[in-house]
């Protein structure tokens, strides 16, 4: 039976309004027509998609915790090697949701232990750059110089001031059969990815870029916008890594400053009215462009 | 009793291993943790001779094992695993959510000090962390109540729709070698029957959300739900007790009454504290003493009417806690109180692994040990 993505999850979730989340849940699940099971993480999709008595998950879903999703998936695994045959219920895929916390920071260790077992499922990351669940704190994903709730801009700081974490060399260490970024801005990508995810047996990762209207402050509309101009900057390049063979997908046509994906934000407004900002930028644009070499030297040397 | 039944001379913590392997659960996720490792390596090692079919997930932290108990549980697989001390603090955020799920996972537990300073040996500090979070809580004096409250375990938690701990101290039963009486597999398999829950991931046709957001309205609704499930545990367990009573001959209740037919005097203690004070009353030989023991079994839920009826005429009761709280009463002496509302005389024994002599129990009959703390 095919069960297309709309029905898999609902309309009528409670996210926000220019939210992306929804789009990456329906996206997912819409890339295979196998039977499913979600794990999800505590965050933005879990509490928008589950208050009770109401769901927008119509495939089996459980959330137990904020950091233990992946392992969480792992017992779904073993109970459906144990006695899934007796019970005869088919090909399961199994896909765990959960944001940058709940897989850079609390999530860490639960995810490393599922990707280092092996178990066949997905892991699909929503990344919006910080705790946004919890009203803006700083997480491991934020950016450098996002002014947040916890490393809020003042006259002695200048908003975060260290870099995000590479979340995908993390992964990539554990040696798994498949790892890629993939944006809401570029859906096709997104859908080509999650598909092919799908096809490999073993666990899977996908990072997606996920804005966020109400703490990145920006207008509601503008989502796919802020999206599509974080990869033209190089901000979020969009590479897959299969069997440690890194693949870069889409490469920006025109040169674009990274300071243009930063001017569309709220959360970066501080760094504009500073004086230094020329410097402040430069050293930015230094950080995403050695990025954007490093990532070019691993397809070539792959 | 079965006479056919043969003796064994186990550990606490092979005899567990011995009790899992013989139910040969659906899913074991465990992570190492002393005094708890002899269970789960003696259980491994029947996997790997192919005597369990159970899928084992070695997990990377208790708190993993317990989330993945939680997603196998979910799916209707029979579930366990095993822990200590520092591995159920560790597991603590996600042990009620398995109970709000209703996921009767059953884990044996060694008990084990909880740090600072860290300690390995035997106390009841990581049991009482966890007392007040849905789950059930048996206590075994020693192996051979090790291994038949982890079969009675799986028959009470499954009705119950709660989760359940086997507790056994930590090196003193877990680590000790005593003779046992086996029970044959083909007859534990048939107590413990199939688990075949309504509810699970695996319903495809009618797909279900485990763990939803309960707001202001209904939250309330749903821990009531625990609460209710929880006092009814007292009926399931007199009727498990009394099913295990047909296939072993062991008959036992919420609570154990020792010499406790006409005492004045009374201790109520729980775990392998018991095996060293029964020594003491029979050492004092002295029908004049009129000195009792009551062993409380069931823990959670508590048994405050057994409790209340066995100390009546009771003139002196003196509770023996092998935990120590900080600010407040004694866990077990306070539950005593509540029980039959007068105060107790509270001693803390044991902790992180003490050693208590039959000598300072007879003290403590005797009046001649006037402290709260048995050192």
């Amino acid at each position: 039976m095919k069960i297309n993505s709309k029905q898999k999850f609902s309309s009528g979730h409670m996210a926000c309004a220019g939210c992306p989340i929804g789009i990456i849940a329906r996206t997912v699940l819409g890339a295979t027509d196998e039977q499913i099971i979600v794990s999800g993480a505590t965050g933005c999709l879990e509490v928008t998609s589950t208050v009770y008595p109401n769901t927008n998950w119509n495939v089996p879903y459980i959330h137990s915790a904020f950091g233990n999703a992946a392992a969480t998936i792992s017992g779904v695994e073993a109970a459906y090697k144990a006695i899934g045959k007796k019970k005869k219920i088919g090909r399961v895929r199994l896909v765990v949701f959960a944001g940058d916390g709940g897989t850079y920071d609390i999530g860490l260790q639960a995810l490393s232990g599922a990707l280092e077992r092996g178990h066949d499922f997905l892991f699909v990351c929503y990344d919006n750059g910080a705790y946004m669940n919890t009203g803006n704190q700083r997480s491991g994903a934020t950016p450098l110089g996002a002014d947040t709730e916890t490393t809020p801009f003042g006259d002695r700081s200048l908003g975060k001031n260290i870099s995000r974490k590479n979340i995908m060399e993390i992964v990539a260490g554990h040696n798994i059969p498949y790892a890629a970024t993939a944006n809401v801005g570029f859906l096709n990508d997104f859908q080509i990815k999650a598909k092919k995810a799908f096809e490999i047996k073993g666990p899977k990762f996908l990072l997606v870029f996920s804005p966020c209207v109400n703490q990145w402050k920006y207008p509601p509309d503008q989502t796919i916008n802020i999206a599509k101009l974080a990869t033209e900057t190089n901000f979020w390049p969009l590479y897959e890594i299969e069997k440690g063979k890194y693949k870069i997908n889409y490469l920006p046509q025109k040169r674009i400053k990274v300071e243009d994906f930063y001017k569309t934000q709220g959360r970066f407004k501080h760094l504009f009215n500073n004086e230094n900002k020329k410097e402040i930028f430069g050293d930015i644009q230094s950080i995403i462009d050695e990025e954007m070499i490093k990532l070019k030297k691993k397809e070539e040397c792959s | 009793m079965n006479k056919k039944n043969k003796m064994e001379a186990l550990t606490g913590g092979h005899a567990v291993g011995r009790a899992l392997s013989q139910i040969d659960p659906d899913v074991m996720a465990v992570y190492p943790i002393t005094p708890q490792t002899p269970i789960v390596e003696y259980f491994a090692k029947k996997k790997a001779n192919g005597e369990v079919d159970t899928e084992i997930i070695p997990v990377e932290s208790e708190h993993s094992a317990m989330s993945a108990c939680i997603g196998a549980s979910a799916c209707g697989a029979r579930t366990v695993t095993a822990s200590s001390s520092q591995g159920i603090m560790y597991m603590m955020e996600v042990l009620p959510i398995a109970a709000a799920m209703r996921l009767p996972i059953v884990m044996a537990v060694a008990n084990r000090a909880i740090s600072g300073p860290i300690n390995i040996h035997a106390d009841h500090s990581d049991a009482m962390a966890m007392r007040e979070h849905g789950w059930i809580q048996i206590f075994s004096e020693n192996v051979q109540e090790a291994y038949d409250n982890t079969i009675l375990a799986f028959k009470v938690a499954e009705k119950a729709m709660l989760p359940l701990t086997v507790n056994m101290d930590g090196f003193i039963t877990s680590h000790s070698v005593e003779n046992l009486e086996m029970i044959n597999s083909s007859i534990i398999k048939k107590f413990v029957g199939k688990y075949d829950p309504k509810q699970t991931l695996f319903d495809f046709s009618r797909p279900k959300t485990f763990g939803p957001l309960a707001l202001q309205n209904s939250y309330f609704e749903f821990r009531k739900e625990i609460f209710g499930s929880m006092e009814g545990v007292r009926d399931i367990f007199v009727q498990a007790t009394a099913d295990f009573e047909k296939i072993s001959g062991r008959k036992y209740g919420s609570i154990e009454r020792y010499k406790a037919i006409n005492a004045k005097k009374m201790i109520i203690a729980m775990g392998s504290v018991c095996g060293t004070i029964k020594e003491a009353l029979n050492s004092i030989h002295d029908e004049r003493e009129k000195t009792g023991l009551i062993k409380v079994r069931l823990f959670r839920p508590f048994p405050y009417k057994e409790i209340k009826e066995a100390v009546k005429g009771v003139e002196e009761i003196i509770v023996l806690d092998r935990n120590l709280a900080f600010g407040t009463r004694q866990v077990l002496a306070g539950e005593v109180e509540a029980a039959i509302g007068r105060p107790v005389t509270s001693i803390v024994y044991g902790l992180g692994g003490r050693e208590v002599f039959e000598k300072q129990i007879v003290d403590v009959i005797r009046g001649r040990h006037n402290n709260q703390f048995l050192m």
